[in-house]
This record gives structure tokens, C-alpha cells and sequence, in this order.
């Protein structure tokens, strides 16, 4: 079993200062009628609880970005793949996009890719709940939970959906 | 080579789809649940996803199709695939030149899929046993053997209507004999379980040793359809036909012909199924075909996201051992 290394608490209270971050950005820029965006599958749990806080109007849209990964042809199909829902137009609005870790940044750019599709949002905010070194592409988060310090072969992962737990666990 | 493992690599995935016979349960429920995810992408602004980018499929039709070809090239389209159509009826074929010289050159042209369409039964296999291991062979219809994708999507509509399979009464009622479709519909009906399996039609329209498919042979259209949730039915296949083995299409609809009295006689939210084209006035009435409880343009729609599903499946596989990327 991978040792956890935030307690449920310690993950509940990252969250909420997130949502404290966000609410600032959002005013900051004068956003009204956000439209929060969650990837599954982990990023959705975190989008989940930011959204209660923020009590924000449109509903939670959620993202799988199967059908836009970088790696499809040397690593093949999803079996698990989720259809994506956006509740709403994309086009001209404000989007939050939520993930668990930011990582090489790959994810980040298929969705940005899929959510395109869907119309021309006005701008994009990420927040995420992890961030660690090992970025492929230049992609940096707006809201960040907590850094990790990580090895080359560590890898930190979310599980939940409750209780949320983030674990540090060896990969080669 | 046995049939069962062409369509399948050495790890078991599917390389082709040549037939629902040999898939199994899981597999047919992963293209349907693959095949849920592509719907959305055809209510987006930008009805396309980029899976299958810079890949090039091969539309080969030796047999006149509307609905299959056009949602195939659209699937394919949607999936951000180059698609060449080739007219069959213009190409060296006629000239003399064999369908493996063809193929082999298409194959020089970096093609990466075929989607067959043939008045034989077994074209697809013999294509596929022949191509490049890179390559994917999808059957869309050969000869009165196989339809896949139509008894997939036709899997899809039906669960998409009634959720689960277990409890379900379904008839397919027509020309079993020389349809294609039948066939692919039995075996993903029993492959995915259901409460009972009717085929309904004249004892001159049921091909030999049906029942041991696990089908329940009927020849009276009211009993074959009292209490069903789905009625199938399938097209006269006239052209297939050779002799007397009807008598008229007038009494063939008089006996077998689906009209709102008839579908009285099946559960009052059962479906109405058709691959089309239809025939109206022969195997279905006008106004039930147009009715309420025709599902038939809605199987079309479904086609385009079941033939995503199939394609980026076979064509989205991490390379097995053999096989060049």
C-alpha cells in the first residue's frame, strides 16, 4: 500500500483555500458565470468540492480527454473512456479547468485541444490540487493546492472519491 | 487460421472486425459503451475528435449501399481520418487486375483500413487474411454472411432504449435466409443474453438449423410478436432471391407485413427496428415505419457513433508483437 501523505483533513482544507484563490482570480478579472470544468477522473473530484464552495450558477461540466491524448497510437484506445458533458456554450465564457496533478503538462494541452471543439472560450484558469516537476510543455496553473518535491521515478497520485487521499508511489 | 482468432491480435484485441461470431461479451459491451462517449461529438461545434489523424481509410464497396457507406466515410471523417472512396465499377478490377493486386496497392499507398462491402459471403475474411499486419479490414456487409457494425448499432439502439438486455424479448421477423443482418443479429443477441430470441417468417425464409443458434423459430407473425419488447424487421431481399419463394409481395404483407393492428400485439413500449432500406407496403406499413415507436432514423444516427467506435478500436491499438506500428 502506497503511504499517504496528506491527511483527509489536510486535503479538505487545500481545497478550500483553493476555492479562497479562485474566488479572489475570478473577482480580480471580474468573471461572472464561470463554467467549471472537471477531468475525470480525479480532477472531477476536486472540481466536485470547488464548485460546492464557490456555489458556483452553471452546472459542473466534466472532460474525458481519451479521444485527444498525444499518446493514442503507441498506447491505443481507452476502454474505460467517459462521455465529456459541458452543460453549456463554451463559446465566450470563462472556463475553470480543474485537474488532480499537473504533471508534464500533456493532459492539460488535449483538453485545452477538446474544449476548443466545443466553441472559443474566453479565457481559460487552471487550478489544480498537485503540482510537480516534469514539465513537457510550457503549461503552468493559475490555483496550485501543493508542490511536490518528487524523485524521477515517483509519481503522486489522487484516490477517491471519499475519502480523497494523495499518495506518493514508486514507478520505474 | 481459424476464423475466430483472424479478427483478434495475439493479445486478444480486436485487429479486424469481421464478424460478431467469436466476440465476446465484454468486447461487445466496450464498442457500445466506447461508442456512447462519440455521441456527444456530433452535438459540438466541431464535430470531429483527432484520434485518428493522419491515418487513411479505404471505403470499398462492390455492392450499391447508401446509409452504410455515408455513415462509415462520416465516422471516419468525424474521427479525423482521410477517407477514399473507391468506385468499384471503375477500377481495374474490370480491367483485370485482381482484388489482392489492388489491395497490395493500396497498401503501397500507406492506406490503413478497409471498410468492405461485398455481394460475397467471405470477402472480407479472405482481404483481411491477405493484408499488411498494420492494416484493419472492417466488414460492412458480405454477401448473406456477416453485418457487424449493423447488428452492433442495432445492439446500441436497443440499450440505449431498454438499458438492460437480460429481460428482453426480441423479434426479428422476415428474411432470415438471406439476410446478412439476421445473422450478426443472433449471435450478438445471444452472445449479450436475452429472455427470448424469435425469428419469424415463412418456413421458406428461415435457413436450415436455425434453432440450433438458440433462436425460437415462429412462422405466425402474431404469436412471434405478442409480448415482445423489440421487433426487428428486415428488408424482402428480392434481389437475393432466385424461384419461387414467395408467393406476392401483397400476400407477404398481408401475412407478414408489420401494420399498427399487429404491433398491438407486442408489450405497448416495445420498439420498431428496421436496417433499411425499408420497403413499405411489403415488409412494414407506412405508419409504422413513420410512427411512434419507429426507432429506425435514430438506428442511422447511432451508426456514425458505433462505426467511430469499431474504427478507433481496431485502428487504436498499442502494436502487438509482429506487428509494425
Amino acid at each position: 500500500m502506497p503511504e499517504p501523505v496528506t491527511e483527509q483533513d489536510d486535503i479538505e482544507q487545500l481545497i478550500r483555500q483553493m476555492a479562497d484563490d479562485l474566488r479572489t482570480k475570478l473577482e480580480a478579472a471580474r468573471v461572472r458565470d464561470a463554467l467549471m470544468v472537471g477531468i475525470h477522473t480525479g480532477g472531477l473530484w476536486v472540481a466536485e468540492r470547488l464548485h460546492t464552495l464557490l456555489s458556483l450558477e452553471q452546472p459542473l461540466g466534466e472532460l474525458d480527454i481519451s479521444f485527444y491524448r498525444d499518446d493514442f497510437s503507441r498506447i491505443g484506445m481507452n476502454p474505460q473512456v467517459r462521455p465529456s458533458r459541458l452543460p453549456v456554450s463554451v463559446a465566450e465564457r470563462h472556463i475553470v479547468l480543474v485537474d488532480d496533478i499537473l504533471h508534464t503538462g500533456r493532459t492539460i494541452r488535449a483538453a485545452m485541444n477538446e474544449l476548443f471543439d466545443y466553441g472559443r472560450p474566453a479565457a481559460i484558469t487552471l487550478a489544480v490540487l498537485g503540482e510537480r516537476s516534469g514539465r513537457e510543455l510550457p503549461i503552468q496553473a493559475d490555483v496550485v493546492g501543493r508542490h511536490f518535491d518528487l524523485g524521477e521515478h515517483e509519481h503522486v497520485k489522487l484516490s477517491g472519491p471519499d475519502p480523497l487521499q494523495l499518495s506518493i508511489v514508486e514507478a520505474p | 487460421m481459424r476464423r475466430h482468432s483472424l479478427q483478434h491480435d495475439s493479445k486478444g484485441r480486436l485487429h479486424h472486425l469481421l464478424t460478431i461470431e467469436g466476440l465476446k461479451r465484454q468486447q461487445i459491451v466496450d464498442i457500445l459503451d466506447t461508442a456512447e462517449s462519440f455521441i456527444s461529438v456530433g452535438d459540438r461545434q466541431v464535430r470531429k475528435v483527432p484520434l485518428l489523424r493522419g491515418k487513411t481509410v479505404v471505403n470499398l464497396f462492390f455492392e450499391a449501399s447508401t446509409r452504410t457507406l455515408t455513415t462509415f466515410e462520416l465516422a471516419a471523417k468525424r474521427l479525423s481520418a482521410d477517407v477514399l472512396k473507391i468506385n468499384i465499377n471503375t477500377s481495374a478490377t474490370v480491367k483485370g487486375e485482381s482484388l489482392l493486386d489492388m489491395l497490395h496497392n493500396l497498401e503501397a499507398m500507406q492506406c490503413d483500413m478497409f471498410v468492405v462491402r461485398h455481394a460475397d459471403s467471405g470477402a472480407a475474411h479472405l482481404i483481411a487474411r491477405h493484408v499488411a499486419p498494420h492494416v484493419s479490414v472492417i466488414n460492412a456487409g458480405d454477401g448473406s454472411h456477416a453485418h457487424p457494425t449493423q447488428a452492433l448499432l442495432d445492439m446500441f439502439t436497443i440499450r440505449r432504449w431498454k438499458g438492460e438486455f437480460a429481460p428482453l424479448t426480441v423479434a426479428i421477423v422476415g428474411d432470415i435466409k438471406h439476410s446478412r443482418v439476421a445473422r450478426s443479429l443472433i449471435h450478438a443477441l445471444t452472445t449479450l443474453g436475452i429472455s427470448e430470441l424469435r425469428v419469424v417468417a415463412p418456413k421458406t425464409l428461415i435457413p436450415a438449423a436455425v434453432e440450433s443458434l438458440g433462436v425460437h423459430v415462429i412462422h405466425d407473425l402474431d404469436a412471434g410478436l405478442r409480448g415482445a419488447d423489440v421487433v426487428i424487421m428486415l428488408r424482402l431481399q428480392k434481389e437475393r432471391m432466385q424461384g419461387a419463394m414467395l408467393p406476392s409481395e401483397a400476400e407477404y404483407f398481408s401475412t407478414y407485413g408489420l401494420t399498427e393492428e399487429k404491433l398491438a400485439l407486442a408489450k405497448p413500449d416495445a420498439i420498431v427496428m428496421h436496417p433499411g432500406p425499408i420497403n413499405r407496403g411489403v415488409e412494414i406499413a407506412s405508419p409504422v415505419a413513420d410512427g411512434p415507436q419507429s426507432v429506425i432514423l435514430e438506428q442511422v444516427s447511432n451508426g456514425i457513433a458505433v462505426r467511430m467506435a469499431v474504427m478507433s478500436m481496431t485502428l487504436g491499438r498499442a502494436p502487438a508483437e509482429g506487428e509494425g506500428a
